[in-house]
């Protein structure tokens, strides 16, 4: 079972993560991953932008290849579109397996390409003025270690 | 002919506009179609790291494009999710 979704709206992490679970009693391990907006540093807004005909398309396309790699029970990968606000959920990943590892790895390898190679553009508004965030060189170094 | 412009990320900032809609006489290839877009623009689309999506479908080599009648052609900047 694979549950990918892009959102519009907030959503509740710790409901989504207790109705994933719930859903695969034979999971021996949940791994999850949760990306918020960090408060401090002036950061007033961020705001992520999408194009409708790719975005969630390569997102179940990721959501397939992490299936085909590894041994899961269940994988859940959400990721907000929109305006938020600190502290507001960016992304939710959690990979279900029998053992720990393959959900461990899972979730990892899911995040690094959500990151570097999704159809995601951020900006954040600083002292009222939006600026646009280039991708890190950091990003393509812990996408590479998959390859 | 009827061709939509899509421009995403700091793209959209540069344009000015998010979407824009251009009517050539007849079908356009890449010189043809950046000829519709400010000098400014069309150096930046024109940049390695722009890709483009032709009616929802990422192109594989950009510069050997045909846009036609009816067509939606978006420019995609680096990325930056998460």
């Amino acid at each position: 079972m694979s549950d990918v979704r892009l959102l519009t709206s907030s959503f509740d992490p710790a409901e989504e993560l207790r109705a994933f679970t719930a859903a695969l009693p034979m999971a021996g391990g949940i791994v999850s991953f949760l990306g918020q907006v960090r408060e401090g540093g002036g950061i007033e807004a961020l705001e992520l932008r999408h194009y409708d005909p790719l975005t969630l398309p390569a997102m179940e396309g990721l959501a397939a290849r992490v299936r085909v790699r590894w041994q899961l029970d269940g994988l859940l990968v959400i990721h907000r579109s929109g305006v938020l606000v600190p502290r507001e959920p960016i992304v939710l990943v959690a990979a279900a397996a029998r053992h720990r590892r393959d959900a461990f790895a899972a979730a990892d390898f899911a995040m690094d390409h959500l990151k570097s190679e999704s159809w995601f553009w951020k900006r954040e508004k600083v002292g009222g003025e939006w600026r646009w965030i280039e991708p890190r060189a950091q990003d393509f170094e812990d996408i590479g270690r998959w390859r | 002919m009827k061709v939509k412009l899509v421009f995403l990320g700091r793209l959209e900032e540069q344009a000015g506009y998010g979407f824009a809609d251009i009517s050539p006489d007849s079908p356009l290839d890449w010189p043809g179609l950046v000829e519709h877009l400010g000098s400014e623009l069309a150096g930046a689309v024109g940049s390695e790291k722009v890709k483009v999506a032709l009616n929802g479908a990422l192109v594989a080599d950009k510069y050997a494009i045909t846009v036609n009648d009816g067509d939606e052609i978006a420019f995609l900047p680096p990325v930056s999710g998460g």
